[in-house]
Protein backbone atom coordinates (compact mmCIF):
# COMPACT_ATOMS: atom_id res chain seq x y z
CA UNK A 1 0.00 0.00 0.00
CA UNK A 2 1.19 3.52 -0.84
CA UNK A 3 1.76 5.99 1.95
CA UNK A 4 -1.67 7.28 2.97
CA UNK A 5 -0.90 10.88 2.02
CA UNK A 6 -0.15 9.75 -1.56
CA UNK A 7 -3.67 8.38 -2.11
CA UNK A 8 -6.05 9.89 -4.58
CA UNK A 9 -9.56 10.68 -3.32
CA UNK A 10 -10.84 7.62 -5.21
CA UNK A 11 -8.25 5.32 -3.60
CA UNK A 12 -8.82 6.70 -0.11
CA UNK A 13 -12.60 6.40 -0.41
CA UNK A 14 -12.25 2.78 -1.60
CA UNK A 15 -9.93 1.88 1.30
CA UNK A 16 -12.33 3.39 3.82
CA UNK A 17 -15.27 1.62 2.18
CA UNK A 18 -13.44 -1.72 2.23
CA UNK A 19 -12.30 -1.20 5.79
CA UNK A 20 -8.57 -1.41 4.97
CA UNK A 21 -7.89 2.16 6.17
CA UNK A 22 -9.82 4.35 8.61
CA UNK A 23 -10.59 8.01 8.23
CA UNK A 24 -8.66 8.67 11.43
CA UNK A 25 -5.58 7.05 9.88
CA UNK A 26 -5.92 9.25 6.80
CA UNK A 27 -6.39 12.36 8.92
CA UNK A 28 -3.43 11.54 11.17
CA UNK A 29 -1.18 10.85 8.19
CA UNK A 30 -2.05 14.21 6.61
CA UNK A 31 -1.78 16.13 9.88
CA UNK A 32 1.68 14.64 10.45
CA UNK A 33 2.77 15.51 6.93
CA UNK A 34 1.44 19.06 7.25
CA UNK A 35 3.34 19.47 10.52
CA UNK A 36 6.53 18.26 8.84
CA UNK A 37 6.38 19.90 5.39
CA UNK A 38 4.06 22.87 5.57
CA UNK A 39 6.60 25.08 7.34
CA UNK A 40 8.44 24.88 3.98
CA UNK A 41 5.44 25.08 1.63
CA UNK A 42 3.19 27.51 3.53
CA UNK A 43 -0.04 26.19 2.00
CA UNK A 44 -2.18 26.27 5.16
CA UNK A 45 -3.29 29.34 7.10
CA UNK A 46 -4.89 27.25 9.84
CA UNK A 47 -5.49 23.62 10.72
CA UNK A 48 -7.88 22.75 13.55
CA UNK A 49 -6.40 19.40 14.52
CA UNK A 50 -9.04 18.48 17.11
CA UNK A 51 -11.88 19.33 14.76
CA UNK A 52 -10.32 17.28 11.93
CA UNK A 53 -9.91 14.23 14.15
CA UNK A 54 -13.45 14.64 15.52
CA UNK A 55 -14.84 14.65 11.96
CA UNK A 56 -12.67 11.62 11.06
CA UNK A 57 -13.97 9.65 14.05
CA UNK A 58 -17.53 10.56 13.06
CA UNK A 59 -16.84 9.33 9.51
CA UNK A 60 -15.49 6.04 10.88
CA UNK A 61 -18.64 5.72 12.99
CA UNK A 62 -20.81 6.28 9.89
CA UNK A 63 -18.79 3.58 8.11
CA UNK A 64 -19.23 1.20 11.07
CA UNK A 65 -23.01 1.67 10.79
CA UNK A 66 -22.82 0.55 7.17
CA UNK A 67 -23.00 3.93 5.41
CA UNK A 68 -21.43 4.20 1.98
CA UNK A 69 -21.25 7.91 1.12
CA UNK A 70 -18.97 8.48 -1.93
CA UNK A 71 -16.33 10.55 -0.10
CA UNK A 72 -16.76 8.96 3.32
CA UNK A 73 -13.75 9.70 5.51
CA UNK A 74 -11.72 11.57 2.86
CA UNK A 75 -9.94 14.74 4.13
CA UNK A 76 -10.29 17.74 1.80
CA UNK A 77 -8.62 21.16 2.25
CA UNK A 78 -10.49 24.40 1.62
CA UNK A 79 -9.46 27.79 0.25
CA UNK A 80 -9.76 30.49 2.91
CA UNK A 81 -12.60 32.21 1.01
CA UNK A 82 -15.27 29.57 1.76
CA UNK A 83 -17.23 29.64 4.99
CA UNK A 84 -16.81 26.55 7.19
CA UNK A 85 -18.86 26.84 10.35
CA UNK A 86 -16.79 27.75 13.41
CA UNK A 87 -13.54 28.12 11.43
CA UNK A 88 -11.67 31.31 10.44
CA UNK A 89 -12.38 32.74 6.98
CA UNK A 90 -9.96 35.60 6.36
CA UNK A 91 -9.91 35.56 2.53
CA UNK A 92 -6.18 36.14 2.94
CA UNK A 93 -6.97 39.60 4.31
CA UNK A 94 -6.21 41.45 7.53
CA UNK A 95 -9.65 43.01 7.35
CA UNK A 96 -11.14 39.63 8.33
CA UNK A 97 -8.61 38.77 11.04
CA UNK A 98 -10.43 37.00 13.84
CA UNK A 99 -13.61 36.37 11.82
CA UNK A 100 -15.24 32.97 12.41
CA UNK A 101 -17.78 31.67 9.92
CA UNK A 102 -21.27 31.33 11.44
CA UNK A 103 -22.42 28.81 8.80
CA UNK A 104 -21.26 26.29 6.18
CA UNK A 105 -21.10 27.24 2.49
CA UNK A 106 -23.38 25.00 0.40
CA UNK A 107 -20.34 23.38 -1.27
CA UNK A 108 -18.98 22.50 2.18
CA UNK A 109 -22.34 21.21 3.38
CA UNK A 110 -22.55 18.95 0.31
CA UNK A 111 -19.02 17.63 0.82
CA UNK A 112 -19.98 16.79 4.40
CA UNK A 113 -23.12 14.99 3.19
CA UNK A 114 -20.88 13.01 0.82
CA UNK A 115 -18.82 12.02 3.88
CA UNK A 116 -15.76 14.26 3.44
CA UNK A 117 -13.66 15.48 6.37
CA UNK A 118 -12.98 19.22 6.07
CA UNK A 119 -9.25 19.78 6.57
CA UNK A 120 -7.54 23.17 7.12
CA UNK A 121 -7.81 26.58 5.50
CA UNK A 122 -5.60 27.26 2.47
CA UNK A 123 -3.66 30.39 1.60
CA UNK A 124 -4.70 32.66 -1.26
CA UNK A 125 -4.23 36.08 -2.79
CA UNK A 126 -6.23 38.57 -0.75
CA UNK A 127 -9.91 38.32 -1.75
CA UNK A 128 -8.80 36.05 -4.62
CA UNK A 129 -7.15 38.97 -6.42
CA UNK A 130 -3.87 37.81 -7.88
CA UNK A 131 -2.02 35.16 -9.84
CA UNK A 132 0.83 34.23 -7.49
CA UNK A 133 -0.56 34.14 -3.90
CA UNK A 134 1.97 36.90 -3.15
CA UNK A 135 -1.00 39.16 -2.32
CA UNK A 136 -1.84 37.12 0.78
CA UNK A 137 -1.65 39.36 3.85
CA UNK A 138 -0.38 36.46 5.90
CA UNK A 139 2.41 34.47 4.28
CA UNK A 140 3.94 33.36 1.00
CA UNK A 141 3.13 29.91 -0.37
CA UNK A 142 6.00 28.17 -2.16
CA UNK A 143 5.75 26.05 -5.27
CA UNK A 144 6.58 22.47 -4.20
CA UNK A 145 8.46 21.93 -7.49
CA UNK A 146 10.81 24.85 -6.83
CA UNK A 147 10.47 26.70 -3.56
CA UNK A 148 12.04 29.85 -5.08
CA UNK A 149 8.94 30.15 -7.26
CA UNK A 150 5.29 31.04 -6.74
CA UNK A 151 2.53 28.42 -6.82
CA UNK A 152 0.31 30.63 -9.00
CA UNK A 153 -2.91 32.08 -7.70
CA UNK A 154 -5.20 33.02 -6.42
CA UNK A 155 -5.82 29.44 -5.15
CA UNK A 156 -2.06 28.96 -4.60
CA UNK A 157 -2.42 27.25 -1.23
CA UNK A 158 -4.98 24.83 -2.66
CA UNK A 159 -2.67 23.87 -5.57
CA UNK A 160 0.52 23.63 -3.51
CA UNK A 161 -1.23 21.43 -0.90
CA UNK A 162 -2.31 18.92 -3.55
CA UNK A 163 1.09 18.94 -5.26
CA UNK A 164 2.94 18.33 -1.98
CA UNK A 165 0.47 15.64 -0.80
CA UNK A 166 -0.65 17.87 2.09
CA UNK A 167 -4.30 17.13 1.17
CA UNK A 168 -5.89 14.43 -0.96
CA UNK A 169 -7.81 17.16 -2.79
CA UNK A 170 -8.75 20.78 -2.17
CA UNK A 171 -11.35 23.36 -3.12
CA UNK A 172 -10.42 26.57 -4.88
CA UNK A 173 -12.33 29.36 -6.58
CA UNK A 174 -11.85 30.66 -10.10
CA UNK A 175 -12.85 34.17 -11.22
CA UNK A 176 -10.29 34.62 -14.02
CA UNK A 177 -8.18 31.45 -13.80
CA UNK A 178 -7.59 31.12 -10.07
CA UNK A 179 -8.08 27.33 -10.04
CA UNK A 180 -6.63 26.42 -13.45
CA UNK A 181 -3.50 28.61 -13.44
CA UNK A 182 -2.16 27.45 -10.02
CA UNK A 183 -3.09 23.85 -10.93
CA UNK A 184 -0.94 24.22 -14.07
CA UNK A 185 1.96 25.83 -12.18
CA UNK A 186 1.89 23.14 -9.45
CA UNK A 187 1.29 20.10 -11.70
CA UNK A 188 -2.18 19.10 -10.54
CA UNK A 189 -5.67 18.98 -12.02
CA UNK A 190 -7.93 22.04 -11.63
CA UNK A 191 -11.55 22.28 -12.79
CA UNK A 192 -13.53 25.51 -13.26
CA UNK A 193 -17.10 24.34 -13.72
CA UNK A 194 -19.74 26.15 -15.77
CA UNK A 195 -21.04 29.30 -14.08
CA UNK A 196 -23.97 28.20 -11.91
CA UNK A 197 -22.94 24.54 -11.67
CA UNK A 198 -21.96 24.84 -7.99
CA UNK A 199 -23.71 27.11 -5.51
CA UNK A 200 -21.76 30.20 -4.45
CA UNK A 201 -23.65 30.49 -1.16
CA UNK A 202 -21.01 30.90 1.53
CA UNK A 203 -18.28 31.92 -0.92
CA UNK A 204 -17.09 35.44 -0.11
CA UNK A 205 -17.76 37.25 -3.39
CA UNK A 206 -15.05 38.86 -5.52
CA UNK A 207 -16.83 39.24 -8.89
CA UNK A 208 -20.24 37.63 -8.63
CA UNK A 209 -20.88 37.12 -12.35
CA UNK A 210 -17.53 35.35 -12.79
CA UNK A 211 -16.80 33.48 -9.51
CA UNK A 212 -17.12 29.72 -9.43
CA UNK A 213 -16.00 27.06 -6.92
CA UNK A 214 -14.13 24.00 -8.15
CA UNK A 215 -11.80 21.16 -7.16
CA UNK A 216 -7.99 20.84 -7.36
CA UNK A 217 -7.03 17.18 -7.44
CA UNK A 218 -4.31 14.65 -8.22
CA UNK A 219 -6.16 13.19 -11.18
CA UNK A 220 -9.17 13.83 -13.40
CA UNK A 221 -11.35 11.12 -11.85
CA UNK A 222 -11.05 12.85 -8.46
CA UNK A 223 -12.19 16.13 -10.03
CA UNK A 224 -15.29 14.32 -11.33
CA UNK A 225 -15.92 12.78 -7.89
CA UNK A 226 -15.81 16.17 -6.17
CA UNK A 227 -17.97 17.76 -8.85
CA UNK A 228 -20.52 14.96 -8.32
CA UNK A 229 -20.69 15.85 -4.64
CA UNK A 230 -21.01 19.64 -5.07
CA UNK A 231 -22.96 20.27 -8.30
CA UNK A 232 -26.65 21.05 -8.46
CA UNK A 233 -29.24 23.74 -7.86
CA UNK A 234 -29.41 25.45 -4.47
CA UNK A 235 -32.30 27.58 -3.19
CA UNK A 236 -29.68 29.76 -1.45
CA UNK A 237 -28.10 30.81 -4.78
CA UNK A 238 -30.53 31.98 -7.44
CA UNK A 239 -27.80 31.78 -10.11
CA UNK A 240 -27.39 28.01 -9.81
CA UNK A 241 -28.38 26.09 -12.94
CA UNK A 242 -31.27 23.68 -12.88
CA UNK A 243 -29.32 21.00 -14.76
CA UNK A 244 -30.31 17.51 -13.63
CA UNK A 245 -27.72 15.63 -11.55
CA UNK A 246 -25.35 13.45 -13.56
CA UNK A 247 -22.54 11.08 -12.61
CA UNK A 248 -19.53 12.88 -14.07
CA UNK A 249 -17.37 9.75 -13.73
CA UNK A 250 -19.61 7.95 -16.26
CA UNK A 251 -17.98 9.77 -19.20
CA UNK A 252 -14.47 8.72 -18.14
CA UNK A 253 -12.57 5.82 -19.64
CA UNK A 254 -13.61 6.34 -23.25
CA UNK A 255 -11.11 7.20 -25.97
CA UNK A 256 -11.45 10.32 -28.08
CA UNK A 257 -12.80 8.81 -31.31
CA UNK A 258 -15.59 10.88 -32.77
CA UNK A 259 -14.57 14.05 -30.89
CA UNK A 260 -13.55 17.24 -32.67
CA UNK A 261 -11.11 19.38 -30.73
CA UNK A 262 -10.50 22.99 -31.71
CA UNK A 263 -7.11 24.66 -31.59
CA UNK A 264 -7.57 28.46 -31.32
CA UNK A 265 -4.56 30.10 -32.92
CA UNK A 266 -4.94 33.19 -30.72
CA UNK A 267 -3.90 31.03 -27.75
CA UNK A 268 -0.44 30.39 -29.18
CA UNK A 269 1.01 33.87 -28.96
CA UNK A 270 4.36 35.56 -29.42
CA UNK A 271 6.18 35.76 -26.15
CA UNK A 272 4.85 32.56 -24.67
CA UNK A 273 7.41 30.23 -23.18
CA UNK A 274 8.73 27.89 -25.92
CA UNK A 275 8.84 24.91 -23.55
CA UNK A 276 5.19 25.48 -22.64
CA UNK A 277 4.26 25.69 -26.30
CA UNK A 278 6.17 22.48 -27.10
CA UNK A 279 4.52 20.54 -24.24
CA UNK A 280 1.04 21.71 -25.25
CA UNK A 281 1.58 20.93 -28.95
CA UNK A 282 2.82 17.44 -27.98
CA UNK A 283 -0.35 16.98 -25.92
CA UNK A 284 -2.49 18.02 -28.89
CA UNK A 285 -0.77 15.36 -31.03
CA UNK A 286 -1.34 12.82 -28.28
CA UNK A 287 -5.07 13.63 -28.33
CA UNK A 288 -5.07 13.00 -32.08
CA UNK A 289 -3.46 9.62 -31.51
CA UNK A 290 -6.24 8.86 -29.04
CA UNK A 291 -8.74 9.31 -31.86
CA UNK A 292 -9.69 12.99 -31.76
CA UNK A 293 -9.86 15.14 -34.87
CA UNK A 294 -8.09 18.46 -34.33
CA UNK A 295 -9.42 21.46 -36.24
CA UNK A 296 -8.16 25.07 -36.29
CA UNK A 297 -10.59 27.65 -34.88
CA UNK A 298 -10.44 31.41 -34.53
CA UNK A 299 -11.25 33.44 -31.44
CA UNK A 300 -10.34 37.00 -32.51
CA UNK A 301 -11.90 38.35 -29.30
CA UNK A 302 -9.07 36.88 -27.21
CA UNK A 303 -6.82 39.96 -27.37
CA UNK A 304 -9.53 42.04 -25.65
CA UNK A 305 -10.20 39.57 -22.85
CA UNK A 306 -7.83 40.93 -20.20
CA UNK A 307 -9.07 44.50 -20.62
CA UNK A 308 -12.69 43.35 -20.48
CA UNK A 309 -12.01 41.21 -17.44
CA UNK A 310 -10.28 43.96 -15.47
CA UNK A 311 -13.21 46.30 -16.01
CA UNK A 312 -16.02 43.81 -15.29
CA UNK A 313 -14.27 42.08 -12.37
CA UNK A 314 -13.09 45.25 -10.62
CA UNK A 315 -16.48 46.93 -11.05
CA UNK A 316 -18.17 44.00 -9.33
CA UNK A 317 -15.42 43.83 -6.70
CA UNK A 318 -15.79 47.50 -5.80
CA UNK A 319 -19.46 46.84 -5.02
CA UNK A 320 -18.93 43.49 -3.27
CA UNK A 321 -16.11 44.76 -1.05
CA UNK A 322 -18.13 47.77 0.11
CA UNK A 323 -19.45 45.50 2.88
CA UNK A 324 -16.06 45.52 4.61
CA UNK A 325 -16.50 48.76 6.50
CA UNK A 326 -15.73 47.90 10.12
CA UNK A 327 -19.36 47.79 11.25
CA UNK A 328 -20.66 44.21 11.21
CA UNK A 329 -17.53 42.04 11.17
CA UNK A 330 -13.78 42.10 10.94
CA UNK A 331 -11.33 44.89 11.63
CA UNK A 332 -12.46 48.29 12.89
CA UNK A 333 -10.28 51.39 13.09
CA UNK A 334 -11.96 54.13 15.14
CA UNK A 335 -13.06 57.39 13.51
CA UNK A 336 -14.92 60.48 14.69
CA UNK A 337 -17.82 59.79 12.33
CA UNK A 338 -18.93 56.74 10.34
CA UNK A 339 -17.27 57.90 7.09
CA UNK A 340 -13.91 58.34 8.80
CA UNK A 341 -14.36 54.93 10.45
CA UNK A 342 -14.99 53.29 7.04
CA UNK A 343 -12.07 55.08 5.36
CA UNK A 344 -9.56 54.26 8.07
CA UNK A 345 -10.74 50.65 8.50
CA UNK A 346 -10.46 49.98 4.78
CA UNK A 347 -7.10 51.79 4.54
CA UNK A 348 -5.61 49.55 7.22
CA UNK A 349 -7.45 46.33 6.40
CA UNK A 350 -6.95 46.03 2.63
CA UNK A 351 -3.64 45.34 0.89
CA UNK A 352 -2.29 47.16 -2.20
CA UNK A 353 -3.81 44.96 -4.93
CA UNK A 354 -7.27 45.05 -3.36
CA UNK A 355 -7.09 48.84 -3.10
CA UNK A 356 -5.94 49.07 -6.72
CA UNK A 357 -8.91 47.01 -7.92
CA UNK A 358 -11.47 48.79 -5.73
CA UNK A 359 -10.32 52.13 -7.13
CA UNK A 360 -10.32 50.91 -10.74
CA UNK A 361 -13.76 49.36 -10.25
CA UNK A 362 -15.16 52.47 -8.59
CA UNK A 363 -13.80 54.63 -11.40
CA UNK A 364 -15.25 52.56 -14.28
CA UNK A 365 -18.68 52.68 -12.62
CA UNK A 366 -18.52 56.36 -11.74
CA UNK A 367 -20.67 59.05 -13.27
CA UNK A 368 -19.32 60.13 -16.64
CA UNK A 369 -17.21 57.01 -17.19
CA UNK A 370 -19.77 54.18 -16.86
CA UNK A 371 -20.68 54.08 -20.57
CA UNK A 372 -17.11 54.44 -21.80
CA UNK A 373 -15.72 51.67 -19.63
CA UNK A 374 -18.23 49.41 -17.89
CA UNK A 375 -21.02 49.35 -20.47
CA UNK A 376 -18.54 48.96 -23.33
CA UNK A 377 -16.81 46.07 -21.51
CA UNK A 378 -20.17 44.35 -21.02
CA UNK A 379 -20.78 44.59 -24.77
CA UNK A 380 -17.34 43.18 -25.57
CA UNK A 381 -18.14 40.42 -23.08
CA UNK A 382 -21.16 39.36 -25.11
CA UNK A 383 -18.93 39.33 -28.24
CA UNK A 384 -16.49 37.04 -26.39
CA UNK A 385 -19.37 34.72 -25.52
CA UNK A 386 -20.55 34.78 -29.15
CA UNK A 387 -17.04 33.83 -30.28
CA UNK A 388 -17.14 30.68 -28.14
CA UNK A 389 -20.68 29.86 -29.33
CA UNK A 390 -19.37 30.04 -32.89
CA UNK A 391 -16.32 27.90 -32.08
CA UNK A 392 -18.43 25.21 -30.37
CA UNK A 393 -20.56 24.88 -33.49
CA UNK A 394 -17.43 23.52 -35.15
CA UNK A 395 -15.88 21.46 -32.35
CA UNK A 396 -16.71 19.72 -29.05
CA UNK A 397 -13.96 21.27 -26.94
CA UNK A 398 -10.88 23.51 -27.26
CA UNK A 399 -7.26 22.70 -26.42
CA UNK A 400 -5.02 25.55 -25.21
CA UNK A 401 -2.15 26.20 -22.83
CA UNK A 402 -3.43 27.05 -19.32
CA UNK A 403 -0.72 29.65 -18.68
CA UNK A 404 1.76 31.26 -21.10
CA UNK A 405 4.65 30.52 -18.73
CA UNK A 406 5.60 28.02 -16.04
CA UNK A 407 5.87 29.14 -12.39
CA UNK A 408 7.74 32.43 -12.01
CA UNK A 409 10.02 33.65 -9.22
CA UNK A 410 8.85 35.56 -6.17
CA UNK A 411 8.84 39.29 -6.81
CA UNK A 412 9.24 38.87 -10.58
CA UNK A 413 5.90 40.52 -11.43
CA UNK A 414 4.89 42.32 -8.24
CA UNK A 415 6.08 45.75 -9.36
CA UNK A 416 4.14 45.60 -12.61
CA UNK A 417 0.42 44.92 -12.05
CA UNK A 418 -0.29 44.74 -15.77
CA UNK A 419 2.36 42.05 -16.31
CA UNK A 420 0.78 40.03 -13.48
CA UNK A 421 -2.69 40.45 -15.03
CA UNK A 422 -1.42 39.01 -18.31
CA UNK A 423 -0.72 35.69 -16.47
CA UNK A 424 -4.45 35.03 -16.87
CA UNK A 425 -4.62 35.66 -20.62
CA UNK A 426 -5.67 32.08 -21.51
CA UNK A 427 -8.11 31.57 -18.65
CA UNK A 428 -10.20 34.75 -18.18
CA UNK A 429 -12.20 34.22 -21.39
CA UNK A 430 -13.78 31.09 -19.91
CA UNK A 431 -15.11 33.05 -16.91
CA UNK A 432 -16.34 35.93 -19.05
CA UNK A 433 -18.29 33.48 -21.23
CA UNK A 434 -19.54 31.49 -18.21
CA UNK A 435 -18.34 28.19 -19.72
CA UNK A 436 -16.12 25.42 -18.23
CA UNK A 437 -12.43 24.59 -18.35
CA UNK A 438 -9.99 22.14 -16.83
CA UNK A 439 -6.19 22.17 -16.53
CA UNK A 440 -4.39 18.83 -16.64
CA UNK A 441 -0.60 18.24 -16.36
CA UNK A 442 1.00 17.86 -19.82
CA UNK A 443 4.73 17.84 -19.19
CA UNK A 444 7.66 19.60 -17.58
CA UNK A 445 10.17 22.21 -18.61
CA UNK A 446 13.87 21.38 -18.69
CA UNK A 447 14.13 22.92 -15.22
CA UNK A 448 11.49 20.52 -13.91
CA UNK A 449 8.54 22.92 -13.73
CA UNK A 450 5.07 21.55 -14.56
CA UNK A 451 3.09 22.66 -17.62
CA UNK A 452 -0.71 22.53 -17.91
CA UNK A 453 -3.00 21.75 -20.86
CA UNK A 454 -6.36 23.51 -20.72
CA UNK A 455 -9.46 21.83 -22.14
CA UNK A 456 -12.33 24.30 -22.60
CA UNK A 457 -15.92 23.19 -23.07
CA UNK A 458 -19.26 24.91 -23.67
CA UNK A 459 -21.73 25.67 -20.86
CA UNK A 460 -22.62 22.40 -19.14
CA UNK A 461 -19.90 20.65 -21.17
CA UNK A 462 -18.11 19.18 -18.13
CA UNK A 463 -18.64 15.60 -19.25
CA UNK A 464 -16.80 16.31 -22.50
CA UNK A 465 -13.83 18.15 -20.98
CA UNK A 466 -13.49 15.55 -18.21
CA UNK A 467 -13.52 12.79 -20.84
CA UNK A 468 -10.82 14.54 -22.94
CA UNK A 469 -8.66 15.40 -19.91
CA UNK A 470 -8.99 11.88 -18.52
CA UNK A 471 -8.17 10.11 -21.78
CA UNK A 472 -5.11 12.31 -22.23
CA UNK A 473 -4.01 11.97 -18.60
CA UNK A 474 -4.31 8.18 -18.63
CA UNK A 475 -2.11 7.98 -21.73
CA UNK A 476 0.72 9.77 -19.89
CA UNK A 477 2.33 9.56 -16.46
CA UNK A 478 2.75 13.31 -15.85
CA UNK A 479 0.12 13.25 -13.10
CA UNK A 480 1.99 10.54 -11.20
CA UNK A 481 5.20 12.56 -10.79
CA UNK A 482 5.81 14.10 -7.40
CA UNK A 483 7.98 17.11 -6.51
CA UNK A 484 11.42 16.42 -4.98
CA UNK A 485 10.16 17.89 -1.71
CA UNK A 486 8.17 14.71 -1.18
CA UNK A 487 11.23 12.48 -1.03
CA UNK A 488 11.79 13.70 2.52
CA UNK A 489 8.22 12.81 3.47
CA UNK B 1 -13.76 56.19 -24.65
CA UNK B 2 -11.73 58.93 -22.98
CA UNK B 3 -8.03 58.14 -23.00
CA UNK B 4 -6.32 57.87 -19.66
CA UNK B 5 -4.13 60.95 -20.02
CA UNK B 6 -7.07 63.25 -20.73
CA UNK B 7 -9.68 61.34 -18.72
CA UNK B 8 -8.99 63.41 -15.67
CA UNK B 9 -8.50 60.29 -13.61
CA UNK B 10 -7.98 61.61 -10.09
CA UNK B 11 -7.13 58.87 -7.63
CA UNK B 12 -7.91 61.04 -4.61
CA UNK B 13 -11.44 61.74 -5.83
CA UNK B 14 -12.14 58.07 -6.66
CA UNK B 15 -10.68 56.94 -3.33
CA UNK B 16 -13.18 59.20 -1.55
CA UNK B 17 -16.02 57.59 -3.52
CA UNK B 18 -14.65 54.17 -2.49
CA UNK B 19 -14.35 55.17 1.19
CA UNK B 20 -10.62 54.48 1.16
CA UNK B 21 -8.09 56.67 2.95
CA UNK B 22 -4.78 56.81 1.05
CA UNK B 23 -1.38 57.89 2.33
CA UNK B 24 0.47 60.41 0.12
CA UNK B 25 2.98 57.97 -1.35
CA UNK B 26 0.22 55.40 -1.86
CA UNK B 27 -1.81 57.98 -3.75
CA UNK B 28 1.09 58.86 -6.03
CA UNK B 29 1.90 55.24 -6.78
CA UNK B 30 -1.73 54.31 -7.49
CA UNK B 31 -2.24 57.34 -9.73
CA UNK B 32 0.64 56.19 -11.98
CA UNK B 33 -0.29 52.49 -11.97
CA UNK B 34 -3.94 53.13 -12.71
CA UNK B 35 -3.13 55.54 -15.55
CA UNK B 36 -1.06 52.74 -17.08
CA UNK B 37 -3.88 50.18 -16.61
CA UNK B 38 -6.47 52.61 -18.03
CA UNK B 39 -4.26 53.18 -21.07
CA UNK B 40 -4.19 49.41 -21.56
CA UNK B 41 -7.97 48.92 -21.26
CA UNK B 42 -8.42 51.75 -23.78
CA UNK B 43 -7.82 49.08 -26.46
CA UNK B 44 -11.50 48.21 -26.06
CA UNK B 45 -12.33 51.35 -28.00
CA UNK B 46 -11.04 49.49 -31.08
CA UNK B 47 -13.97 47.09 -30.89
CA UNK B 48 -17.10 47.94 -32.86
CA UNK B 49 -19.72 47.35 -30.17
CA UNK B 50 -22.69 48.66 -32.13
CA UNK B 51 -25.44 46.05 -32.06
CA UNK B 52 -23.82 44.08 -29.24
CA UNK B 53 -26.08 43.69 -26.19
CA UNK B 54 -24.41 44.33 -22.82
CA UNK B 55 -23.85 41.06 -20.96
CA UNK B 56 -24.24 41.45 -17.20
CA UNK B 57 -24.18 37.76 -16.35
CA UNK B 58 -23.47 34.41 -17.95
CA UNK B 59 -26.87 32.81 -17.44
CA UNK B 60 -30.35 33.42 -18.78
CA UNK B 61 -32.22 33.22 -15.46
CA UNK B 62 -34.03 36.26 -14.18
CA UNK B 63 -36.47 36.88 -11.34
CA UNK B 64 -35.81 33.59 -9.58
CA UNK B 65 -38.42 33.52 -6.82
CA UNK B 66 -39.06 31.28 -3.88
CA UNK B 67 -42.19 30.68 -1.86
CA UNK B 68 -42.82 33.47 0.65
CA UNK B 69 -42.32 31.36 3.75
CA UNK B 70 -40.77 32.16 7.10
CA UNK B 71 -37.55 30.18 7.59
CA UNK B 72 -35.02 30.26 10.39
CA UNK B 73 -32.06 32.61 9.83
CA UNK B 74 -28.67 32.52 11.48
CA UNK B 75 -28.74 32.62 15.28
CA UNK B 76 -28.45 36.25 16.36
CA UNK B 77 -25.65 35.58 18.85
CA UNK B 78 -23.55 33.75 16.25
CA UNK B 79 -23.74 36.75 13.94
CA UNK B 80 -23.06 39.31 16.66
CA UNK B 81 -20.01 37.31 17.79
CA UNK B 82 -18.14 38.74 14.77
CA UNK B 83 -19.09 42.38 15.37
CA UNK B 84 -16.24 44.73 16.37
CA UNK B 85 -18.59 46.42 18.85
CA UNK B 86 -22.16 45.61 19.79
CA UNK B 87 -24.59 46.39 22.57
CA UNK B 88 -28.08 45.05 23.31
CA UNK B 89 -28.12 43.07 20.08
CA UNK B 90 -27.20 46.10 17.92
CA UNK B 91 -24.06 47.14 16.03
CA UNK B 92 -22.44 50.17 17.64
CA UNK B 93 -21.23 52.97 15.31
CA UNK B 94 -20.00 56.53 15.95
CA UNK B 95 -22.71 59.14 16.50
CA UNK B 96 -24.18 60.41 13.22
CA UNK B 97 -26.60 63.13 14.48
CA UNK B 98 -25.65 65.63 17.15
Amino acid sequence: MDALHAFTVGEAARHVREGTVTSVQLAEALLARIAKLDPTVGAYLSVDRDDVLRQARAADARRAKGETAPLLGVPIGVKDVLNVKGQPCTCGSQILAGYRAPYDATAIQRLREAGAVILGRLNMDEFAMGSSTENSSWQPTRNPWDTARVPGGSSGGSAAAVAADLALATLGTDTGGSIRQPAALCGCVGLKPTYGRISRYGLVAYASSLDQIGPLTKDVRDAALLLNAMAGPDPMDSTTLKAPPVDFTAALGRDLRGLKLGLPREYFIDGMDPEVERAVRDAVRQCEQLGATVVPVELPQTKYAIATYYIVATAEASANLARFDGVRYGLRVAGDDPIELYERTRAKGFGPEVKRRIILGTYVLSSGYYDAYYLRAQKVRSWIRAGFDEAFRRCDALLTPTSPTPAFRFGERTDDPLQMYLSDIFTVTVNLAGICGISVPCGFTGAGLPVGLQVIGPALGEETILRVAHAYEQSTDWHKRRPPLNNNG
Amino acid sequence: MPDAASSGFDVAYVARLARLELADEERARLQGQLEQILAYVDELKNVDVSGLPPMAQAIEACNVLRADEVKPGLPHDDVMANAPEHRMGQFVVPRIIE
